[in-house]
């Protein structure tokens, strides 16, 4: 069994500090320091698939050409996430400044935040910090400029080269990779797409040091996160706490008594049913998360748990690959007939063969990611499915 | 119908001419008539140089940007699993009892249109609904009474 750790709460992505400061010292740094420290707080992506942050950079900054961008991934449309909207409403300019920061290691001059369409409503509060923040970074002798970009309701434009195509007013349909974006993303030009939190991680880094973020969190796992806490909750909400926790520790904190099942990751992620909770680890050694968890109790259906993110799989696949779009629709078809009674109970074993399918012949992590969702739910609540 | 007047050519000075400026033009056009026309599609795809399939294309890919007729406040009820599991239902029996429409119905004086969306990233407030740009969160019967008495004097 793997190790694991106490709950640990702290308070560092929330925590009120002055960007000045750190980008004064930054600004004296060479993007070569930047990156170095970085890659030595072993800081992974926050946005699902948790690349290391640093290596990104490098590979960025290694890029020859002129023109290149930060994008900021403000999508967040994974169900049970809702972290990257309270850090943007909250800590914006700490969001800049990791922006800022991310752009003198890579040596790119513009950064753009693509910012989902549901939250919309926080663009003047987001305009009017960033005008500050502008000011400060011309006064520090950055050269650096922020815009944002609206997204208008596809789940799929959070992948990144979905984005992309958004962005440049397209049809929010994910490229083939390679070639990466950090060599070729945004308008063809090296990239560095980050998610909100790990910007701000970021940040974090380069004012306490990678030594003091190694502390938390695991060898695998450094650092913390903030975590989107739903469901069956006596306490639903943010919590910011170190990986590498146990999903039972977890449960005993957050669940109501009565937790049949955790959804850890999103509809894109897996359900952990209760027998499991003790040797499963949130984080990038056991089970990974975006940051959304949602726990289930007794009186639910994870039979309507698991139509429910079909239904969203089938609506939000781009639909530009077969075996994502047939996929998504037959297997959500598939558990439809099954529970009427229309399909025998072996059925469901195509589907798992199906689902398997999709994850090695679909084009993005949408295709590749329904059968997590779906396996861990069948295979652990089968009776639930079919009776 | 609407007319588009100069708002296109507006939206255009404000975000220039190039493919990228796309959709920030739809967005603007949405923002004001709440939907796409036809002609509206046709007249941006002249602006930028670009085929009105390409415009159309575009435009069908994203819930947001609606190519059917929408009322003037459009709202979307979050149907994803916690909303689900939290009252998404009577939500929905609410405002279809209000409004005496259907969800993805317009009320005939083309106030109100009623649809169903996912994650809206709510889920620790459910259940939650959007009226335009403008989220609601943790509703009840009788929260939903007054937002939607409100929205129906403005
Ligand atoms: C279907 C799909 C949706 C995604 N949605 C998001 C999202 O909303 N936000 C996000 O940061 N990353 C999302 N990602 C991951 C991005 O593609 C990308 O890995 C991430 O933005 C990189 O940032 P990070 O390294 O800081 O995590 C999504 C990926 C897929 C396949
Ligand atoms: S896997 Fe699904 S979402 Fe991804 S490209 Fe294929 S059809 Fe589109």
């Amino acid at each position: 069994m793997m190790e694991t750790k106490k709950i640990s709460k702290v308070d560092l992505i929330f925590e009120d500090i002055d960007p000045r400061e750190i980008l004064t010292r930054v600004k004296g740094m060479s993007a070569t320091e930047i990156i170095e420290e970085v890659l030595e707080s072993g800081l992974k992506g926050r946005g699902g698939a948790g690349f290391p942050t640093g290596m990104k950079w490098k590979f960025c900054s290694e890029e020859k050409e002129k023109d290149k961008y930060i994008v900021c991934n403000a999508d967040e449309g994974e169900p049970g996430t809702f972290k990257d909207r309270e850090i943007l409403d909250r800590v914006a300019q700490k969001v800049y400044a990791g922006m800022t920061i991310a752009g003198k290691a890579v040596g790119a001059q513009t950064g753009i935040v693509y910012l989902r369409g549901e939250y919309k409503f926080l663009l003047p509060q987001l305009r009017a910090e960033l005008e500050k923040f502008h000011k400060m970074i011309h006064e520090l002798g950055f050269d650096f400029r922020i815009d944002f970009r609206i997204g208008s309701g596809a789940y799929i434009c959070g992948e990144e080269s979905a984005l992309f195509e958004s962005i440049e007013g397209r049809r929010g349909e994910p490229r083939n990779k390679p070639p990466y974006p950090t060599s070729s993303g945004l308008f063809g030009k090296p990239t560095s797409i980050n998610n909100v939190e790990t910007l701000v991680n970021s940040v974090i880094i380069l004012k306490y040091g990678s030594e003091f973020y190694k502390k938390m969190g695991t060898q695998f796992s450094t650092g913390a996160k903030v975590f989107s806490v739903s469901g069956d909750t006596p306490k639903p909400g943010i919590y910011e706490l170190e990986l590498g926790m146990s999903l039972l520790e977890f449960v005993n904190e957050f669940g109501d008594g009565d937790t049949k099942a955790v959804q850890v990751g999103g509809a894109a992620g897996f359900c952990v049913p209760r027998k499991l909770f003790a040797s499963t680890v949130i984080g990038f050694e056991g089970v990974p998360t975006g940051g959304s968890m949602k726990l289930f109790n007794s009186s639910r259906s994870m039979y309507n748990v698991l139509h429910n993110y079909l239904d969203f799989f089938n609506e939000e696949s781009c639909g530009q690959c077969t075996p994502c779009r047939v996929g998504c629709q037959q297997l959500l078809k598939g558990v439809e007939s099954v529970k009427r009674g229309e399909s025998k109970s072996t059925y469901i074993d195509e589907l798992v063969k199906l689902a398997a399918t999709m994850k090695v012949a679909s084009k993005c992590g949408l295709g590749q990611s329904v059968g997590n969702a779906f396996n861990s739910i069948v295979e652990n609540f089968r009776e639930e499915i079919i009776y | 119908m609407y007319q588009t007047d100069n708002l296109i050519k507006d939206l255009v000075k404000e975000y220039g001419s190039r493919r990228d400026s796309l959709m920030p033009i739809l967005q603007g056009i949405v923002e004001k008539h709440n939907y796409l026309t036809d002609d509206a599609m046709v007249e941006v795809a002249k602006e930028l140089d670009i085929s009105a399939a390409e415009v159309y294309g575009t435009a069908s890919f994203y819930s947001f940007l609606d190519t059917e007729p929408r009322g003037k406040f459009v709202i979307r009820v979050c149907k994803t699993i916690t909303c689900s599991m939290k009252g998404k239902h009577e939500v929905l029996e609410t405002l279809e009892d209000m409004l005496k429409i259907k969800v993805g119905e317009t009320t005939s004086n083309g106030i109100f249109t009623l649809l169903e969306t996912n994650c809206m990233g709510w889920c620790h407030k459910a259940p939650a609904m959007l009226i335009n740009d403008t989220p609601y969160t943790e509703l009840t019967r009788e929260k939903i009474n007054e937002i939607i008495k409100e929205y129906m004097h403005k």
